[in-house]
């Protein structure tokens, strides 16, 4: 452990990073990361809106605790808002409004706090189908996708137990739902809610449980998820698109110091900027208005916040009666009658658990249908993976019905038509949705990659209108260049594998599954341009498409 | 589709690595060469980002300063426009002073910092030898413990770390505070505050109601008497929420057992959704349906709250009313089933 050193500091910040460099290290790090490389695409920014207003919510959320408190007891208001002055609330709802009414800035806090929840479920999902989309949560990145999954789920607990916490009308209104979800499980379901709210709904303890939830133990998780998923993207090194120069073995973008650096914190600012605009200018659950909460009035046309808004949806959608049967059975056991309610306990659990396992599944799904085992650094066009933009698309399409189906009243009263009409068309549109939305957005892919051999094959349209001698009108075309050439032609070109026989020559079960899978993920497909078929085109043709700008045929022609 | 960057790709100045070349593949051209920003080759345009980012941080300082005037000269605002007044310009301020900073650093970063792309190569994550050796460790470690020789040991370290954590979960029993015993916890779902002679009182007034007030194509909002001497107000309420309706008895379809459960037509059902537990808040009169709105489950009064629509499976359960000797509506019984959505143990 010999410190005698050659290395002598010139400059001032040579001098700090000496210092403490002897102290406790710190050069590798900067040695690491100072000028690693990072890919830039607009679309990668998804993520960085989620961390960041993450962090806003931090902030935001620190704030408040200084000033909320957590309590049912039960206080008489006696604040600056007159109209519910001298009315009997729980102290939660009373602090509330101190902090929207009595705190200079807490309002404002409050809309960022907020707002910046409805952005980051927002941020995480639309992250979560850019990473789906381009084939990103590919080997070796699986259980970064998995994480990110966690994190969603994490993100809608955390927005939950928070929107409950001003014990207002609105937020009761959604406990009560969650209590008659949960008396829904057989067996347990009573005893957990009872235990959850200390006793029969609503209690006075369901608001200082769901706040040490919300303030400690879900933001806990979700860092702790946070920086797990970190540390993989920097493990795994980020994905890029492909494109010229863009290999699976190399990354190519701009050095962490400083264009990205500077890029990715300014864009902190830009992200904090905005949602300081909307909490300026928007109000969001203004809690006033909706009144302390009370188990008899309910208002009309209420909603819960955009992502719980799916299982709200579901839980419209199932049918209660269907004639003269019901779906909650009373079933006759040895010890008596027991009720299992199924008009509850399906859309609350099948509709999430299906596509939440499909989620968490789908990288080891499509690396066992097509039996790449490959690490995979380059991202798909979503054009280039018709079959997964199709099942990616069948999902939102699902997930879509059941989120407008929370509105469905909302639908009938703005656009005056039945609201049995539009439930029943919503059930309609949830059988048949996702699988209309899968064939049509394949199709669209598969056309795309049909445009793009086509414009690879006939050169690019120039705009350019020839009239030839005998009268006829036509557009010139011209060659592509050798990078939008290679753009267009360089992708993974996936096909039927057939189902296998093992090594005593038998094919199992699972593998002719497999093997129809496959067919029916790749039966039709485009093949990406050959440079010997672009060859035999010319050949035929007796001279290449017209060369306007030139010089960029040469390395198409070899 | 603008891109006219024609130029061989020796210029590019970064890798150009090829493709794999040996099937019937492209080659890869490398990285498009690297075209100079304005502000590279002219030094008026760098002067001049270098000015428009000096003009978006003052930007953010006056926006910083316009936080302090909202703060501090608005004060404490007085009534709801006031602070809606407030609230929007510390919004703003807050907005120019981060936007400021915000599109000045990008703008900084996209005009003024070096904007060629560098291409790093990307590293095994681990190697193979690494794993191998991991195992061997593991395995070492392992067999030193002498856990696989030693059943004895490992069964009764096993059972040991099954049993531990148990007393953690049963530690949450007292999450309950009622100190109910499991029986009763359940049993306390079956009753309301309602009882024999229990008076209807309007909600939230706690006034009685005469049958005469109640006519047809009205709706009572109705709480029993002495709700608000209750020990857990909101819990009674939870449950004890009754609406009252009047029908045309002739137009009323009643089933064996519930003849005399109204009065002149005079019904009482339970307010508390069968589904999940919502306020059915909405009656139509014309129709004399119930609606929830929360889930849109609605009943037909005119069969006895059955389920004709949504999600609900269960007709709304009955309150058995009659008028007392003052002309007062009051409760026969408690309701003949448990109220609210369904429960495991219902029955």
């Amino acid at each position: 452990m010999s410190t005698t050193t050659n290395y002598t500091p010139k400059t001032s910040t040579g001098r700090i990073a000496h210092f403490v460099d002897q102290r406790v290290g710190g050069s590798g790090i900067v040695k690491e990361f100072g000028r690693k490389i990072f890919p830039d695409h607009w679309s990668f920014m998804f993520g960085e809106v989620a961390l960041y207003t993450f962090v806003l919510l931090l902030i935001s959320g620190t704030f408040l605790t200084f000033f909320f408190d957590p309590s049912m007891a039960h206080v008489i208001y006696n604040g600056s808002y007159n109209p519910l002055r001298g009315i009997g609330m729980s102290a939660a709802y009373s602090s509330t409004l101190d902090i929207s009414f009595d705190v200079r800035g807490g309002l404002f806090m409050r809309q960022v706090h907020h707002w910046s929840a409805i952005l980051f479920v927002a941020a995480v999902s639309v992250h979560m189908l850019r990473v789906f989309f381009t084939g990103a949560f590919r080997k070796p990145r699986e259980l970064n996708w998995v994480v990110g999954g966690v994190l969603l789920i994490l993100a809608m607990a955390a927005g939950f137990t928070g929107y409950s916490l001003p014990d207002d009308l609105l937020s009761g209104n959604g406990l009560r739902i969650i209590d008659g979800v949960v008396k829904s499980i057989p067996l347990v379901g009573t005893y957990i809610s009872l235990f959850l709210f200390g006793g029969e709904f609503p209690g006075t303890l369901i608001i200082p449980r769901l706040y040490s939830l919300h303030i400690m133990i879900v933001p806990a998780i979700i860092l702790l998820m946070v920086g797990i998923h970190l540390f993989m993207v920097v493990v795994h090194k980020h994905t890029q698109y492909p494109g010229p120069g863009r290999t699976n073995d190399n990354v190519v973008g701009f050095p962490v110091g400083p264009v990205y650096a500077a890029k990715a914190g300014g864009f902190f600012f830009i992200v904090y900027g905005i949602v300081a605009a909307i909490s300026g200018l928007l109000t969001i659950n203004p809690v006033w208005n909706y009144g302390p909460y009370d188990p008899s009035p309910v208002s009309a046309g209420t909603q819960p916040d955009w992502y719980i808004g799916f299982v709200d949806g579901a839980l419209r959608l199932m049918p209660g009666v269907l004639g003269n049967f019901s779906f909650e059975w009373n079933i006759p056991f040895p010890w008596g009658v027991n009720t299992l309610s199924l008009n509850v306990l399906i859309p609350a659990l099948i509709p999430a658990g299906i596509m939440f396992t499909i989620m968490f599944a789908w990288p080891w799904i499509e690396s066992w249908v097509t039996k790449d085992k490959r690490e995979h650094h380059l991202l798909d066009r979503p054009r280039n993976a018709p079959f997964r933009t199709g099942m990616g698309v069948a999902g939102v399409v699902s997930y879509c019905v059941m989120w407008a189906a929370a509105s469905s009243d909302l639908i009938a009263t703005h656009f005056h038509v039945s609201l049995n009409d539009v439930t029943y068309w919503l059930r309609v549109l949830f059988i048949l949705g996702p699988i209309l939305g899968f064939v049509v957005a394949r199709r669209i892919a598969l056309s795309l990659q049909r445009k793009d051999r086509e414009i690879v094959l006939h050169g690019r349209e120039t705009g350019v209108i020839e009239m030839s001698p005998e009268g006829t009108f036509s557009e010139r075309h011209a060659d592509l260049d050798v990078y939008k050439l290679h753009q267009l032609v360089n992708y993974e070109d996936r096909k039927v594998i057939p189902a296998q026989p093992n090594a005593a020559g038998h094919i199992s079960r699972s593998e002719k599954r497999r093997g129809a899978l496959s067919k029916f993920f790749f039966e039709d497909r485009v093949a990406p341009v050959t440079p010997s078929e672009l060859a035999a085109l010319k050949a035929e043709h007796g001279h290449g498409p017209a060369e306007i700008e030139g010089s960029s045929t040469e390395s198409i022609e070899k | 589709m603008g891109d006219h960057s024609h130029g061989s790709p020796d210029d590019s100045g970064t890798v150009a690595k090829a493709g794999t070349g040996t099937l019937d593949k492209f080659q890869d051209p490398g990285l498009p060469p690297h075209r100079k920003r304005l502000a590279d080759t002219d030094p008026h345009a760098e002067k001049r980002a270098e000015r428009q980012v000096a003009l978006l941080f003052i930007i953010s300082i006056i926006g910083t300063l316009s936080f302090f005037i909202a703060y501090f000269v608005l004060g404490r605002p007085e009534n709801i426009s006031e602070i809606r007044v407030q609230n929007a310009m510390l919004g703003l301020g807050t907005t120019f002073a981060m936007l400021g900073i915000g599109i000045g650093i990008v703008h900084w970063a996209k005009t003024l910092m070096p904007d060629h792309e560098i291409s790093e190569m990307r590293h095994e994550i681990t190697s193979e030898a690494d794993r191998k050796d991991a195992e061997e460790i593991i395995n070492q470690v392992i067999e030193e413990t002498g856990i696989k020789r030693r059943p004895l040991i490992r069964n009764t370290l096993i059972g040991a770390i099954a049993l531990a954590p148990i007393p953690a979960i049963f530690m949450f029993r007292d999450l309950d505070r009622t100190g109910k015993n499991a029986g009763e916890m359940v049993e306390q779902l079956r009753h309301t505050m309602w009882d024999k002679d229990v008076r209807l009182t309007r909600d939230p007034s706690g006034t009685p109601i005469k049958a005469s007030d109640v006519q047809i194509g009205s709706v009572f909002h109705v709480i029993p008497e002495g709700l608000d001497e209750a020990e857990d107000v909101l819990n009674e309420k939870a449950k004890a929420v009754v609406l009252l309706m009047r029908l045309d008895p002739d137009k009323m379809h009643i089933s064996a057992g519930r003849e005399d459960w109204h009065y002149q037509g005079i019904v009482a059902y339970s307010k508390i959704c069968t589904h999940v537990g919502c306020p059915v808040a909405l009656y139509e009169q014309q129709t004399h349906h119930l609606l929830c709105p929360c889930h849109q489950s609605t009943f037909d009064l005119t069969q006895e709250c059955k389920v004709i629509f949504g999600p609900a499976g269960r007709a709304l359960p009955q309150l058995p009313i009659k008028v007392d000797a003052n002309g007062f509506l009051v409760a026969q019984s408690d309701f003949h089933e448990p109220v609210g959505p369904s429960y495991w143990e219902r029955g």
